[in-house]
């Protein structure tokens, strides 16, 4: 026969279990797989994270589904880029969460960009040029120094947020500083001999990562940022390299690679996937995978002939 | 801290010796206030060392301080290596312009070409408002609505918008100006104002993001093109994982199917009940059921009478309109800018009870009124490259069998059903401008077929807008 404790641990359980998750852990809303790995790094099992957008994904474009509203409305903290990336879609999960927590300027809404140095930054705005972000260069996650100023200040709000759990947040955040400062010095030294090197890229999504390694862009494949490379505008790119000739050309995992691969072909270029973000590639399963995988995939190309 | 107690010893030797200082029990005294005035040391060090540290945190990443109220540990302290981080960035500009609303232009204009009068336009067995947008107004070049639309937070409790239409006749219409709530939490969200009901799918939406250049029939004909209304809206999104989110509406019931009534109480109500989700990585949907409750006092209607003339009716009572909405979404990886699918369907069902007053002004014949209409729309968007889209569109309308009462034999009901088909392209270089080419055969008018062809361009400046999905 049953004895009673264990006939109220047998009822109990499972309600407290259904109840628990909900209240267990923080929840965070990540804009991107960046920020939702790099949340996870620092929360371990105090959060409870979840992404709005996959590496395939362009972040520009996304649509404000009602999965992503449900998401917004239940987060204790939402962690974007910022820098206006987001202005598509983000404003409307805000508005529609009913959310109090996760409005800007509240302690709840976490933007990445504000923490870093911004590159790109337009001294004149016009539309005439593109998508442009008055803000600057929004894609600041393929620098590791960037990484690094951002996971500073989302643990300290961390820690903010979740006052009980702020030890372990910090000393999250301090194991995860020391790995990263000795992974960043490793990438760098592997990195090194492509300093100087000249690349093209397709989007405008990579002037962190040169700015880190010291590549030099020479051309860009859209013609402007966020139109699509046309035909006329690829054969301006060739004559270009004909003059200043480059080692590789670079796209991102949610782009269309034929742009990059047509010049690849025609200007005799290594073409690199670069992973972009987490989950970009089958090596990028975490931060430290991401540029692994990335300065791996520049070094092998560089290193052609 | 080791440095202090030399400092502290000395400062207890020092002190006058008095009588029987040699004792143990003296020395032992001596021992506890070192210890404490050692401890007091050291705590009052190390609030100093966390105001430096938060101090420097302040400096590095303003917005870091904001979480000095915890405890740093000190291991936490930022990377030597990291470059320097940047001040927050300032508002552009500064002074007093600083605060202004963001700020979005719309233009639009159109090309139309029709083989029937538009002037005549009608939709057999329906009494139409009179002075609504109905059918595809002007024929050749014309200015389409253009919006101006303003939105900013009022304060860390409300935000507020407003749309506001320029007319091509040089009228300014109010489309929306309301204010919403930000900080209510628990998924509660009041908005009030003039506002579009949140009923169906497209009704919220704004001229510039259809997919095709007019509203379907059915909103036409039950909805006066598209519900907006004075008044208060409570929406509510439940906790759950999924998207449940529930709405209700009271307004005064200013335009069609309602009108002005001169009543103290609410003339519309409407209650919106909204679900949705995805389907793997590529496909997300919506679907949902709303109903919408109008009172009409006099409302002028324009329809055909049994010996095919026009007359204008005056209608009083109340409408109740049920809605059902879906839209279903595909983009591969859910990476819509290369290609993308989307289908939409919606089901309209209209019931008005009340009075009809048969030919104003000549026959001015009161008869009691009762018409079940109804109306769907099925229509699909296909991209089927970067910046280009296709669209199909066929929808149709039930007319039902009115009772007329006394004005029975004034009007004959044939069972014509009014059906329209369309067909569109368009071009979006960016996100900021769509040209369009849209045709469609038109049979809302029994007998009559109205081809149509229409070419628009769509452009918005200035701030970049986030659409709803």
């Amino acid at each position: 026969m049953m004895n009673r404790p264990l006939l109220l641990t047998l009822v109990c359980v499972p309600l407290m279990l259904s109840a628990l998750p909900a209240q267990a852990a923080l929840r965070v809303f990540a804009c991107e797989p960046e920020w939702g790995a790099l949340a996870q790094e620092l929360g371990g099992s105090n959060v409870d994270v979840s992404v709005a957008t996959s590496a395939l994904q362009d972040p520009h474009q996304i649509q404000a589904k009602p999965s992503l509203i449900a998401r917004t409305r239940n987060a204790d903290l939402v962690a974007c880029t910022g820098a206006e990336l987001e202005i598509g879609w983000l404003p409307v999960l805000l508005q529609q969460s009913g959310n109090a927590k996760v409005q800007p300027g509240q302690p709840g809404n976490f933007a990445a960009a504000d923490f870093v140095r911004k590159l790109d930054v337009p001294a004149q705005l016009d539309r005439a040029q593109g998508d442009v972000h008055a803000a600057g260069n929004p894609h600041i996650q393929t620098d590791p120094r960037n990484i690094a100023l951002v996971a500073n200040a989302l643990g300290a709000r961390l820690q903010q947020l979740d006052p009980p759990h702020a030890a372990d947040y910090a000393k999250a955040l301090a194991s995860f500083s020391q790995r990263w400062q000795q992974a960043t010095a490793r990438w760098a030294a592997q990195a090194a001999p492509l300093k100087g090197a000249s690349v093209v890229s397709q989007h405008k999504a990579f002037v962190y990562l040169y700015d880190w390694l010291g590549l030099k862009e020479v051309a860009v494949l859209e013609p402007k940022p966020g139109v699509e490379p046309t035909a006329s505008h690829l054969q301006e790119v060739l004559a270009t390299l004909k003059g200043t000739p480059a080692r590789m050309v670079l796209y991102a995992a949610y782009q269309d690679p034929r742009p990059s691969e047509w010049l690849g072909k025609n200007a005799g270029l290594a073409v690199v996937k670069i992973p972009f973000t987490v989950g970009g590639s089958d090596g990028a399963k975490d931060l430290f995978g991401l540029f692994d995988d990335t300065v791996a995939r520049l070094v092998a190309a560089g290193a052609k002939p | 801290m080791h440095k202090l107690v030399p400092a502290t010893l000395a400062i207890a030797l020092g002190l006058p010796v008095g009588a029987g200082a040699d004792t143990l029990s003296d020395v032992a005294t001596l021992r506890q206030e070192m210890d404490a005035m050692r401890a007091a040391y050291e705590a009052r060090m190390q609030a100093l060392e966390q105001r430096l540290r938060r101090a420097e945190a302040a400096l590095s990443a303003p917005a870091a301080a904001a979480a000095s109220a915890v405890t740093v540990d000190p291991v936490a302290a930022p990377l030597a290596s990291a470059p320097p981080a940047a001040p927050a960035p300032a508002a552009p500009g500064g002074g007093a312009n600083a605060f202004n609303p963001s700020m979005a232009l719309i233009l639009s204009g159109l090309y139309t070409r029709t083989s029937r009068d538009p002037a005549n336009y009608a939709i057999t067995g329906f009494q139409l408002p009179t002075g609504a947008e109905l059918g595809p107004g002007t024929r050749g070049f014309s200015l389409a609505e253009s919006e101006l639309d303003l939105a900013a937070s009022i304060d860390p409790w409300w935000r507020g918008a407003a749309n506001i239409a320029l007319q091509a006749d040089n009228k300014v219409s109010i489309e929306e100006a309301y204010v919403q709530t930000t900080a209510l939490g628990n998924g509660l969200s009041l908005k009030a104002g003039r506002f579009f009901s949140n009923v169906g799918y497209l009704n919220p939406q704004h001229s510039h993001t259809w997919d095709f250049v007019d509203n379907p029939l059915a909103y036409q004909a039950l909805l006066g093109t598209q519900y907006s209304d004075d008044g208060v809206q409570l929406s509510w999104l439940a906790p759950l994982d999924s998207y449940v989110e529930l709405g209700a509406e009271l307004g005064r019931g200013r335009s069609f199917p309602g009108s002005d009534t001169s009543r103290n109480g609410a003339g519309m109500s409407a209650i919106t009940a909204h679900t949705g989700g995805d389907i793997g990585a590529s496909q997300s949907w919506r679907a949902g059921v709303s109903m919408l409750n109008a009172k009409a006092s006099d409302q002028s209607l324009v329809a055909t009478n049994g010996a095919g003339s026009a007359v204008t009716d005056a209608f009083s009572g109340s409408t109740r309109v049920w809605v059902a909405d879906a839209v279903w979404k595909w983009a591969p990886n859910g990476n819509a800018t290369r290609t993308n699918l989307k289908l939409q369907g919606e089901y309209l069902r209209s019931t008005r009870t009340g009075s009809l007053v048969y030919d104003v002004g000549n026959a001015d014949r009161e008869g009691t009124y009762r018409a079940v209409q109804s109306g769907w729309y099925l229509q699909g968007v296909y991209q089927f490259m970067p910046y280009w889209r296709v669209g199909l569109r066929t929808e149709q309308l039930d007319a039902g069998t009115p009772d007329y009462g006394l004005n029975a034999a004034s009007f004959a009901a044939n069972g014509y059903k009014p059906r329209k088909n369309s067909v569109m392209l368009d071009f979006s270089p960016s996100e900021f401008s769509r040209v369009r080419l849209q045709l469609a055969q038109d049979r809302s008018r029994e007998g009559l077929t109205d081809n149509q062809l229409f070419i628009q361009y769509q452009m918005s400046l200035g701030a970049h807008g986030a659409h709803s999905y």
